[in-house]
């Protein structure tokens, strides 16, 4: 049988419709669960505290990129790119360097005390609440466009439908998988780069065999900034830009860090996937799915319209399931993280 | 050092501790649980804050110095516990050793694993995943990395199988023979004082006796108070 053959022998529709709807979207959410959680629990391995500031750096980038955007709108149309993903490279930066601002007047005092993580923890909720605060106060509570234009949408034929990905989508994927890569290689092969592993697995060590601790925290702090830039940005293009753009994802993202295991990125990666599939898969409509098979079910039984796991507006109990089935079964998280 | 006094902030936990070692010399520090033998290789490298009295080493004045200046200057330290990268392979355990150089120390590695065979096989194992006494092995492999001039050991063979801990003197007196002087505290004594150049029994944070390892073996005191028993021939 050949492969059109063995198509045709499934029902099309529903699969392109499972494409777009599961693999596509949730490849599209963990990729940005990704970015903003392989930041944070490198953060989090390093400096042993949870930043939860780190979701509002997100949208603090895409804010950045946002008024570069609107600064200059042409750019774009130069390189046959969106102008966000053109200028994205100078919102990372700055947000890099914001990222290195706040731990030097909010952070490193408090460190100098020598205090609990908590006390961390409780000093970056006090950033989270400021940033938050002055994104609303400098752009107000609108949602806005970060598109000049319309956005590309590209469909890919495939056995007579088609798959529905659009220009962002791409992009963040491609963005994704580039960012994974240099981070990988960066982390295994330059000295930094084992110097923040060596100072995650044991920061006394790490001191007593001579490495500078504060070089590793600010190239640190430039990773997570700069990723979570990106993340807001590209998350920002494919939706819209909203000043709580990434409070929302911000308990999707710790879902994410201790599915893998605090202090892992690559386990922060895959926890990322796995929550972002988890989610579209728990909204679902799989009654879609069983229709085609509605002629071999017995009669009494009626297939209802909307058949999902967890209704649409409650998709943020999905993460929080995952995070409580984690912290009892497996605290440590698929990549034997700390236990802080 | 001379005459140190230092704590962990609250009662000194030492009170007059002063140890000397000559260039290339094994130095052993024993005594009983408690009488401050971890806190003078804590004191000596700087990892916690000496009140009075001075420590020089090689001529130069460190009392209080930064780790990572006496690491520069050629003292490396082990700790007892947590004294590996375990996320990290053996290689790179060793590369964070030398983190400070930057040289080409491809060939201190090599150096490395003739004194450690084991680990050559095991080198892009993460050393978490090592037993206790490869482990150990690796601990002192990443400390040697600076080629240091006096390396401090803790505890060294600290919950090894006797097989491991034949093999960790065996290998420090190699260390040693390479020109690296030693300055460790030793749970096990009497084996830790044979091969001493120089023994320093502490208790109490304080120097009770100081004399050479076999000078210390032999002395009856020594033997009934912190050797467990009489003297063995």
């Amino acid at each position: 049988m050949d492969t059109i053959g063995l198509l045709s022998a499934l029902p099309i529709n529903e699969l392109v419709f499972f494409i777009n709807k599961v693999v596509i979207a949730g490849l599209i959410i963990g990729s940005i669960y990704a970015l903003g959680a392989v930041g944070m629990t490198l953060a989090w391995g390093i400096l042993r505290f949870a930043n939860f500031a780190h979701g509002d750096l997100m949208t603090l980038g895409a804010f950045i990129a946002f008024m570069l955007t609107m600064a200059m709108p042409g750019l774009g149309a130069y390189v046959g790119l969106p102008t966000a993903f053109v200028v994205l490279p100078i919102a990372m930066a700055v947000t890099a360097l914001v990222t290195i601002l706040i731990d030097k007047t909010f952070y490193v005092p408090v460190r100098k005390t020598n205090p609990k993580p908590i006390t961390l923890v409780i000093a970056s909720f006090g950033v989270m609440l400021m940033l938050q605060g002055l994104i609303r106060l400098f752009f107000g509570t609108a949602p806005r466009q970060m598109y000049v234009g319309s956005k590309d949408i590209y469909r890919i034929p495939f056995a007579g439908r088609d798959i529905v990905i659009t220009e962002p989508q791409v992009l963040l994927i491609v963005f994704t998988v580039v960012a994974i890569v240099a981070l990988h290689l960066f982390l295994t092969r330059s000295r930094t780069g084992k110097a923040m592993r060596a100072m995650s697995d044991n920061a006394d060590l790490a001191r007593i065999s001579g490495i500078g601790t504060a070089h590793v925290v600010r190239v640190t702090w430039i990773i997570a900034g700069s990723l979570a830039a990106a993340g807001g940005t590209l998350l920002a293009m494919d939706v819209s830009l909203k000043p709580d753009l990434s409070f929302n994802l911000l308990l999707p993202i710790v879902a994410a860090i201790i599915v893998g295991g605090i202090g892992q990125p690559y386990g922060a990666i895959v926890g990322g996937l796995i929550v972002g599939f988890t989610e579209t898969v728990a909204v679902f409509n799989w009654a879609i799915l069983l229709r085609p098979l509605k002629p071999h079910m017995p009669d009494w039984l009626e297939l209802p319209a909307n058949l999902t796991f967890v209704p649409t507006e409650y998709k943020i109990v999905v993460p929080f399931v995952i995070l409580v089935a984690v912290l009892i079964w497996r605290p440590n998280g698929i990549f034997k993280g700390k236990v802080l | 050092m001379r005459d140190i006094h230092a704590g962990y902030g609250g009662a000194n936990i030492l009170n007059g501790v002063t140890i000397e070692v000559e260039a290339h010399e094994i130095g052993v520090i024993v005594g009983p649980n408690g009488a401050g033998k971890s806190t003078t290789l804590k004191a000596l490298f700087g990892l916690l804050n000496v009140s009075q009295g001075s420590i020089s080493f090689d001529g130069k004045e460190v009392t209080n110095a930064r780790p990572e200046n006496l690491v520069r200057a050629g003292l490396s330290f082990v700790p007892q516990e947590f004294n590996v990268f375990p996320t990290m392979s053996v290689r790179e355990n060793l590369e964070m050793g030398a983190y400070t150089r930057r040289d080409d120390f491809r060939y201190l590695i090599e150096k490395i694993f003739e004194y450690f065979p084991p680990l050559r096989d095991k080198h892009k194992q993460p050393a978490g995943e090592l037993s206790g006494g490869q482990r150990q092995m690796v601990a002192i492999g990443r400390a040697l990395m600076m080629e240091p001039k006096l390396l401090l050991l803790d505890e060294p063979t600290a919950g090894l199988s006797p097989r491991y801990m034949g093999e960790i003197f065996e290998r420090v007196i190699a260390i040693n023979e390479a020109g690296v002087g030693i300055l460790m505290v030793e749970q096990n004594a009497r084996q830790a004082l044979a091969i001493a150049h120089k023994g320093f029994v502490l208790a109490g944070g304080k120097n009770s006796f100081t004399d050479t390892g076999q000078a210390l073996l032999d002395d009856p005191e020594v033997a009934e108070s912190f050797l467990g028993g009489g003297t063995k021939h």
